[in-house]
């Protein structure tokens, strides 16, 4: 068995996917697999369609990577993959659809309101501002409907920053979710498995110097991480429980990780999914591998493992 | 992994080890955006890449390949600190065309000219000592002068270069504010971002005035022979032989790949100079100067000069008359030589803002703000014309307008004061400087 990392590609998370591919190469090598990296380009389809024993990890962030395309380009040519299906993904991509989707489970999550662009400027952005104003309470989270490494994100406290926050986050894409934020402890719980076999990590606890922007994830320095998270027994079963819940209401496969943040009643309100969580030196997926006891190349030979039987 | 006391990780053991200048080193998500400007896909106007297409391959091959066959023993041995001598010799002759005259014992040979800016700004710089330098300026210097804890002033320039009157008054301003002026950095060909020239009639008059404030000349010359019509303007350490310190480059008028640059310095500075370059690097590529060497003793190198001049220039051309077509509503310098366009937006866009809906559009340029010591620049934005074809710049530029026009209609919807002026300094990677 052979594997090809898939990294790279067009979106804005490229530099972070490369990074990943190259990481998750390295430790297959060390486990005496023979594994490639290889860019999204007009060489590919020819190739996969030429693989013979080898089995695909998509490992590209943001768009193509997350929105379902790459996968269901896998599911035409029949390679088998890690990770999750096109369908599944494509609607795990889109924050707002996602967050309807694991709400109707009974998973917690801030409340939220998704606008386009185009409302704004249809029905005027004040009167558009002053309602989000009306409707929720500061802080709030401004963030692209689809997007991850925090890209476009911004934490909003003053009315006055709002506008602006909308405009960075127009920047990334042309729907913005527009989400209430919540105090509490930011926990990152990455699942590994499917369905019922699922089983959901240790929590990495986030503490972050000012906001966990993309300086603050990828260079290391401003974050403290505590992995597995400080929390008590009740704690860390409801980040777990909300996790597992959502990675199999959403029908993810192999690995996720779910960010939520734990809030002062010890409910665990989701964020985010990443079904291509970042694996470079920060990523939060190889810490919480590691506080589980598990050896990094060790789970990741498995996932191809798992994922070529398939 | 190491913990803190606190039972956490910041993922880095030596966090508490850095000198204090480190602290300030940074990726941003602005400099990850151009990991997608190297794709095919996006046209990039961000690079200050030559154009190495122009250059006779296979007959530099051949060169190389006698060198290390015929020489090998001495190109890939150790040598001197201070340059291989028949180098330092041709390099006399290429100044010669810019009107400096020169003794090969004064050039100082260095792994590109970016790293004779380190080591000026290495010998000359204490923390807090202040550089003037022109608004804009090169980013790679910005990133030294950075490095070595100065503090950078920037001086006004216009169509014709750095403005004497800008530079006396902000000379004054500074001494008189008690602050130590070390030097003046300026390049004055075909100014990288700004694309201006430092005119004739200004040239004697910058010298003047660093002369009586007694401040050094760091020239850095790169372009001063890629003008498309006019014979290069005299250098200004043609002028000023002890007030100057001349930076000279093969990156543009040969090849970047053999990291080749050289410092032209007074006596007593070109013995530092020598002492920290070996420090550094022991000394610069036996190789590379040798290949160099060859290429300048048996290739017409003035003759390739002229042709990668034919070939920028229709390059600009290409960048000018895209600009005219799809973006009208910005306003340009027209570079009579040298890589770059310096573009205006319309008022309210900001180009940094603009970076990820351009990276979305398949484009790439370089915002403003990375040519200003302070992070302000917004309104502007580098066009690199070197590297794409003439029909890439079109349609690099259509995409622009495109994100331009897209940008736009965000500040109808939120108005104008909608984006913040950045403080976060950005450090571009090399391959867009």
């Amino acid at each position: 068995m052979k594997v090809m990392i898939l990294a790279g590609g067009l979106s804005h998370e490229r530099d972070v996917s490369i990074r990943s591919g190259r990481r998750v190469r390295e430790e297959l090598e060390d486990r005496g697999i023979k594994a490639k990296v290889h860019d999204v380009d007009t060489a590919l389809l020819p190739i996969l369609r030429s693989l013979e024993d080898t089995v695909v990890w998509p490992l590209l962030h943001g768009v193509s990577g997350e929105d379902g395309s790459i996968q269901a380009l896998l599911e035409l040519v029949d390679v088998p993959f890690v990770g999750t299906g096109s369908r599944e993904a494509r609607v795990a991509w889109v924050k707002p659809v996602a967050k309807a989707v694991f709400a109707r489970a009974g998973v917690s999550t801030p409340d939220y309101v998704t606008l386009p662009q185009s409302l704004f400027r249809e029905v005027g952005a004040k009167h558009v501002l002053s309602a989000i104003l009306s409707k929720f309470t500061l802080p709030l989270m401004i963030k692209p409907a689809r997007g991850g490494s925090a890209l476009g994100v911004s934490l909003v406290t003053e009315k006055a920053s709002l506008s602006q926050a909308m405009v960075h986050c127009f920047a990334y894409g042309d729907m913005a979710l527009i989400e209430q934020a919540i105090p509490g402890t930011e926990v990152a719980v990455s699942v590994i498995g499917h369905g019922d076999k699922a089983s959901a990590l240790p929590g990495v606890e986030i503490v972050c110097d000012g906001p966990y922007d993309y300086d603050a994830r990828y260079n290391p320095g401003r974050v403290e991480y505590f992995a597995p998270a400080r929390l008590d027994a009740d704690q860390a079963s409801a980040v777990a429980t909300a996790a597992l819940a959502v990675h199999r209401t959403m029908g993810l496969r192999d690995l996720s990780r779910i960010d939520m943040i734990l809030d002062s009643e010890g409910v665990a309100q989701v964020i985010d999914i990443n079904i291509a969580p970042g694996m470079t030196e920060t990523s939060l997926f190889p810490q919480a591998v590691e506080a589980s006891g598990h050896e990094l190349g060790e789970l990741y030979a498995q996932l191809v493992e798992g994922a070529f039987r398939r | 992994m190491t913990h803190s006391d606190t039972g956490g990780t910041r993922l880095d053991p030596w966090l508490g080890s850095y000198a204090a200048r480190a602290h300030n080193m940074r990726s941003s998500e602005i400099r990850a955006l151009f990991a997608v400007a190297s794709r095919p896909e996006v046209v990039s106007l961000a690079g200050g890449m030559p154009f190495i297409g122009g250059l006779p391959l296979e007959e530099i091959g051949e060169m190389m390949r006698r060198l290390v066959v015929e020489q090998g023993e001495v190109a890939l041995q150790y040598g001197s600190g201070q340059g291989y001598e028949p180098l330092r010799e041709q390099i006399t002759q290429v100044m010669a065309l810019e009107g400096i005259h020169a003794h090969p014992d004064d050039v100082v040979v260095t792994t590109g000219s970016q790293q004779a800016l380190d080591l000026v700004t290495k010998i000359f710089i204490d923390p807090g000592d202040v550089i003037l330098a022109e608004a804009p300026s090169y980013v790679g210097a910005l990133g030294v002068f950075r490095a070595h804890e100065a503090d950078v002033v920037h001086v006004a320039m216009d169509e014709d270069g750095l403005v004497p009157e800008a530079l006396e008054s902000t000379l004054t301003e500074v001494v008189t504010s008690g602050r130590r002026v070390k030097f003046l950095y300026t390049v004055p060909n075909f100014h990288n971002p700004g694309g201006v020239t430092l005119s004739l009639e200004r040239r004697p008059r910058i010298l003047e005035i660093c002369r009586r404030f007694g401040v050094l000349v760091l020239e850095d010359n790169p372009y001063g022979l890629l003008g498309f019509d006019a014979e290069p303007l005299p250098a200004l350490r043609s002028m000023d032989e002890e007030g100057v310190i001349y930076l000279g480059s093969f990156s543009k008028t040969f090849a970047p790949g053999f990291r080749v640059g050289w410092a032209l310095a007074p006596h007593a500075v070109r013995e530092k100079l020598v002492l920290a370059s070996e420090a550094a690097v022991l000394c610069p590529s036996n190789a590379s100067q040798m290949a160099i060497s060859s290429y300048l003793e048996h290739h017409d190198w003035q003759g390739q000069i002229k042709k990668f001049r034919e070939q920028y220039r229709e390059r600009r051309d290409a960048m000018i008359s895209a600009l005219e077509e799809f973006m009208p509503e910005a306003s340009w310098n027209v570079p009579d030589g040298g890589f770059y366009v310096w573009v205006t937006l319309p008022d309210g866009l900001d180009a940094k803002s603009m970076l990820p809906r351009a990276v979305t559009a398949r484009v790439a340029y370089v915002p403003g703000t990375a040519f200003y010591f302070d992070g302000s620049g917004a309104s502007h934005m580098r066009l690199s014309y070197c590297y794409p074809t003439p029909e890439r710049i079109k349609e690099g530029v259509r995409r622009l307008a495109g994100v331009m026009d897209a940008e736009m209609e965000t500040i109808r919807i939120f108005g104008s004061g909608a984006h913040e002026p950045s403080s976060t300094v950005e450090f571009p990677s090399p391959d867009v400087t």
